[in-house]
């Protein structure tokens, strides 16, 4: 196609076999170079260059043979160039390293870009201090033009031609300067830039390998929507945040218990009684979490109560109620950073950007996809997010009867707070009849069962309920999901106290079991041993002591709280993996499969497909971690059950959303922050918090702790004995009233303080944007036909033709160096596809523009001396491209 | 050092090309042969072939806007989506990819093209109306109801995705 007879490698092997087709072939090109139009600033710098260098170029002629060329100027000039060629050894075979030679600093897939190199410094002539200056002027633009080549917008022939020219320039210049002598070490800087940017990003990719999920999360998302992927971002969130509990209470508690505790069957309480033995094991009775799982590491009561176990003088005790603690701290203070990093990325991120739809629309689709899959999610992932926005925006837009639309609001949260009421008051009059059944034995199966059922009933009817009244609303998408969480939130709450209530009942019950049964296995001891010496008639042998399995004792109410919490757990998981089998899927399966011999469209009609409950999902999951928070401290391995549940459930949510749902009817995009996710997870973590405390607060835990009256003397007691004694008044004096109120105090200043400065953070925030706004309305205004001060977009104008808001300046007297001038013009509309074919070919570097060319404004300026006075003709790069 | 690596490329870069069609490309490029690979090849390239734009990029890149091309479009069209090029020089060929008409301003039907393309006719033709509508308002800095280039780079430029999506790594 084209003749590159621009280029050494071709020109050598042009001029030895052909050498009038490389004249024809030069012909051709002067006059296209004659006949296409020019950019002005193409002009101007072949001018320049014609003028200035020239002059250095003269005190310069001795110090190399090539030198003498460049005197020269116009066409004999480069024709005479050509001939001289010549001398140039090479095979065929390294053609392609010559001919793109210098490639990566053109073409920028390397990040440096000014390789001054090749070691030509065989001139050592003494030049004044003038031509010095001069010199190194010139060797600065031509290395300007190596380093900012990448960045026009010319073929890859001409830029390829007009780097070596500069190089070479460079080359021989800087030797003679003296320069570059730190060659060496400019290349290693160079190298270790790239290595090191290649590791940065093979991190980077490290590092976005390793976050879970992050595709299904992805591929979730490209069809249901942000919002729906909230709910898995949320999932996986919570699963990280599981995680660390969980390694915190099987590395500090239930392993140093099994390694060095006390084994299965050494005392009571670890061991099955002997009436249970015979049904421990069966199935029915685990499933129970009775039998052996009762007394095994899932819960509180297997736990030693010595002071230290096992060789390494572990204080266990102190770390199941430090890991206890240690929870409750590690999540409140996840939350709280959570919330706060993500209140930071909601102020920053685009969400009220003034490009929403363009960026959208040309930056959206990322041209690395180079599989098909991906390419689908991609299409889909990219239709979903304009809908998202075409939602928020109609959202904008809409104006309507704002009186109607107050008034209908204002309907629907009073017909909820009804219903919220009713419900309420159902529950408490629900619990109130079950403490009247608590005493009668006579029951029904329905009075027995008589809460559960309400309570499920209402979770049943209510968010249905809700969702119809909202909307009346008629809210945007995202505000009423966040109306129908904490509305649900507070039917909830209802179930919780029930719950609560329900508990600290049998609490109080097991405790006053306790305390009798407490008194009998004493008595039963003491018969043991009255019995033992009487049989043995051996009042002095010390009796073996009692089988375990035998002594009688009290129901550990620690442990029957946990059980009722890990129970509780596992039906719910239980319950809503059943709720999507066959909610979901079953669902799904139907309305596929019989809408084939049905009387009406059943996809498009009434069952249809689920969609994807966001809010019932969410608040499943708080609540859920709620009642992990509360129960971790009776049953340490309520926390591995919460991660294995998490986990299925990740995995089976996503198969079940993607198997089964269909997106939304009006996808919207989820606020950036899940932070509305976080404060309800705040608000059931404190909730969590009171119960827990209060159990510790009022029970004693006599069997546990040592004879501790309460749970947090274990503390003191390690802080007595285990801390040297200054320790103790140091904590005794930071317990004082007198410094904790004033402490309070301080801390409420300080949040106090810091509120208002976030507010006048906020205000500053707004005004900013405000005038942001105002300086692009300007903008918008201020219709700039003028000159752009940006080099590159001067560059890029020229290549339109047509410009209608350019003027046809005159050319500039002053150049930024990168335009350095082009040895030959060719830079020209190559004219319409079809028509100049032959003519392009001949064209070496004409730019791409295939449509129409503007018509030639101007005359062909002067043509510019040929190429730079630093490719001398002779200097054909035959070594391949400089090392860097 | 670096030299070797940089011909790597080049050279990893032709071989790419002349893998798609070993019969027409020879091995000896010294003499410059003429040669094209027809657009039905380029656009088969797996970096290429998901891509909705493809036909438009061949089109851009060649140099007879039609989608064939020589071995020196083929480096062009790497080079400028490569990850180092300069967002300017990535921000004009994204102009004339995006522009299908090729009058030098992205106009409403150049916008609806790529928002079909981008989604696959999957929207409605009220929101692709309303998509294209808001895009020229945002955009569009003079109000000439089209998007020339100076809007154009205007826009991608405070783009944070633009230079992440807008390359190609081979």
């Amino acid at each position: 196609m084209r003749r590159k007879t621009k280029l050494p490698g071709g020109v050598e092997e042009q001029t030895g076999r052909s050498w009038p087709r490389n004249v024809v072939a030069m012909m051709m090109r002067m006059k296209a170079r004659m006949s296409l139009p020019r950019g002005r600033e193409e002009e101007q710098p072949i001018r320049r260059k014609e003028a200035k260098p020239r002059t250095v170029m003269r005190r310069t002629v001795m110090w190399g043979k090539e030198r003498r060329e460049r005197r020269e100027e116009g066409r004999k000039e480069r024709r005479r160039k050509k001939k001289r060629r010549p001398r140039v050894r090479r095979t065929p075979l390294n053609s392609l390293t010559v001919v793109y030679a210098g490639f990566d600093s053109v073409c920028p897939f390397l990040p440096s870009s000014s390789d001054s190199n090749s070691n030509s410094s065989e001139e050592e002539e003494s030049m004044s201090e003038g031509e010095m200056a001069r010199l190194m002027e010139e060797v600065e633009e031509k290395k300007k033009l190596i380093a900012n080549i990448r960045n026009k917008p010319w073929r890859m022939q001409r830029r390829l031609k007009l780097l070596k020219e500069a190089q070479e320039f460079v080359d021989k210049f800087e030797g003679a300067l003296g320069k570059g002598k730190g060659r060496k070490w400019y290349a290693y800087k160079v190298m270790m830039t790239k290595k090191w940017i290649k590791f940065q990003r093979d991190f980077e990719n490290f590092r976005t390998a390793c976050i879970p999920w992050e595709r299904k999360i992805k591929e979730v998302e490209s069809h249901f929507g942000s919002s729906v992927a909230s709910y898995f971002i949320f999932l996986r969130w919570m699963y990280g945040m599981n995680l660390v509990l969980f390694g915190f209470t099987f590395g500090l508690v239930v392993i140093p218990e099994v390694l060095m505790g006390l084994p299965y069957g050494s005392i009571p309480r670890k061991t099955v009684p002997r009436a249970e033995q015979d049904t421990a094991q069966d199935y029915s009775v685990l499933m129970d979490f009775n039998g052996y799982c009762k007394y095994s590491v899932l819960f509180y009561g297997y736990y030693n109560d010595q002071r230290t176990v096992g060789v390494l003088k572990f204080r266990l005790p102190l770390s199941y109620l430090m890991v206890g603690i240690g929870t409750f701290g590690y999540s409140l203070m996840l939350v709280i950073r959570t919330m706060a990093k993500n209140a930071d990325v909601g102020g920053g991120d685009g969400e009220d950007s003034d490009f929403t739809f363009a960026w959208k629309m040309f930056t959206s689709w990322d041209y690395l996809i180079g599989n098909a899959e991906t390419a689908d999610n991609k299409y889909a992932s990219i239709t979903t997010s304009f809908k998202e926005s075409i939602v928020d925006e109609q959202e904008n837009q809409k104006d309507e009867n704002i009186h109607l639309r107050r008034f209908l609001r204002v309907l629907a949260n009073f017909l909820i707070t009804c219903s919220l009421g009713g419900s309420g008051y159902l529950i408490y009059f629900v619990v109130k009849r079950s403490q009247e059944f608590a005493t009668r034995d006579d029951l029904s199966w329905y009075e027995k069962n008589e809460m559960e059922i309400v309570m499920s009933l209402l979770g049943l009817v209510c968010p249905p309920l809700f969702e119809t009244i909202a909307e009346l609303e008629d809210y945007h998408p995202r505000i009423a999901l966040k109306w129908q969480l904490g509305r649900i939130f507070a039917l909830f709450l209802g179930n919780l106290y029930t719950f609560l209530f329900a508990l600290f009942d049998e609490v109080n019950t097991k405790l006053e079991e306790e305390q009798s049964i407490k008194n009998a296995s004493i008595w039963a001891m003491k018969e043991y041993y009255a019995n033992y010496s009487r049989l043995m008639n051996d009042s002095e042998a010390t009796p073996p002591p009692m089988d375990p399995a035998d002594v009688i004792r009290g129901p550990c109410w620690e442990t029957a709280v946990g059980i009722e919490f890990v129970k509780l757990t596992v039906s719910d998981i239980q319950v809503s993996y059943l709720t999507i089998l066959i909610g979901d899927f079953a669902r799904a399966v139907i309305v596929r499969f019989l809408n084939y011999c049905w009387c009406w469209d059943l996809e498009a009609g009434f069952p249809s497909y689920g969609e994807f409950d966001i809010s019932g999902n969410v608040l499943g999951l708080v609540f859920n971690q709620g009642m992990i928070w509360m129960g971790a401290f009776y049953a340490p391995g309520l926390v591995g059950i919460n991660v294995l549940r998490l986990l299925s459930s990740m995995y089976y949510q996503c198969w079940a959303v993607m198997a089964t749902n269909v997106p939304h009817e009006r996808v919207f995009k989820a606020s950036k922050s899940n932070n509305f996710y976080m404060g309800l997870l705040l608000l059931v973590l404190f909730l969590s918090l009171l119960p827990v405390y209060k159990s510790t607060d009022i029970n004693p835990k006599k069997r546990y702790m040592n004879g501790k009256d309460k749970m947090f003397d274990i503390i003191m007691e390690t802080i007595d004995l285990d801390l040297p004694a200054f320790m103790g008044t140091l904590f005794s004096y930071a317990a004082n009233p007198g410094l904790i109120i004033p402490a309070v105090l301080l801390m409420v200043l300080a949040i106090y303080y810091l509120n208002s400065v976030s507010e006048a953070y906020q205000n500053s925030n707004m005004e900013l944007k405000k005038k942001m706004k105002m300086a692009r309305d300007e903008e918008k205004n201020r219709r700039n036909n003028a000159d752009t001060t940006n080099q590159v977009m001067k560059d890029l104008e020229d290549l339109l033709p047509n410009r209608s808001l350019i003027p046809p300046a005159p050319p500039e007297p002053e150049k930024p160096p990168e335009q350095e001038p082009k040895p030959k013009p060719t830079k020209t509309k190559p004219g319409t596809a079809g028509k100049g074919v032959n003519l392009q070919k001949d064209v070496a570097l004409a730019s791409s523009n295939p449509n129409a060319r503007g018509p030639v404004s101007r005359p062909p300026g002067p043509r510019g001396p040929g190429p730079g006075p630093g490719a001398g003709p002779g200097r054909g790069r035959g070594r391949g491209p400089p090392p860097r | 050092m670096g030299n070797k690596q940089t011909i790597f490329t080049a050279q990893q870069l032709f071989h790419r090309y002349r893998d798609l069609a070993p019969q027409l490309v020879p091995l000896d490029y010294t003499n410059h042969p003429d040669v094209k690979l027809p657009y039905e090849l380029i656009g088969s390239m797996p970096e290429l072939k998901d891509n909705p734009f493809r036909q438009r990029i061949a089109e851009v890149f060649s140099e007879d806007g039609e989608g064939n091309m020589t071995l020196d479009d083929f480096l062009d069209m790497f080079s400028v989506l490569s990850e180092m090029a300069p967002r300017d020089l990535k921000a004009y060929y994204a102009f004339k990819i995006y522009d299908f008409n090729n009058d030098d301003f992205i106009c409403k039907s150049d916008l609806e093209k790529t928002l079909n393309k981008l989604t696959r006719n999957e929207l409605t033709e009220d929101e692709v109306r309303m998509v294209c509508e808001k895009v020229i308002d945002e955009a569009d800095l003079d109000n000439d109801g089209r998007l020339s280039l100076e809007d154009f780079q205007h826009m991608i430029v405070r783009a944070p995705d633009f230079l992440s999506t807008f390359h190609i790594r081979i």
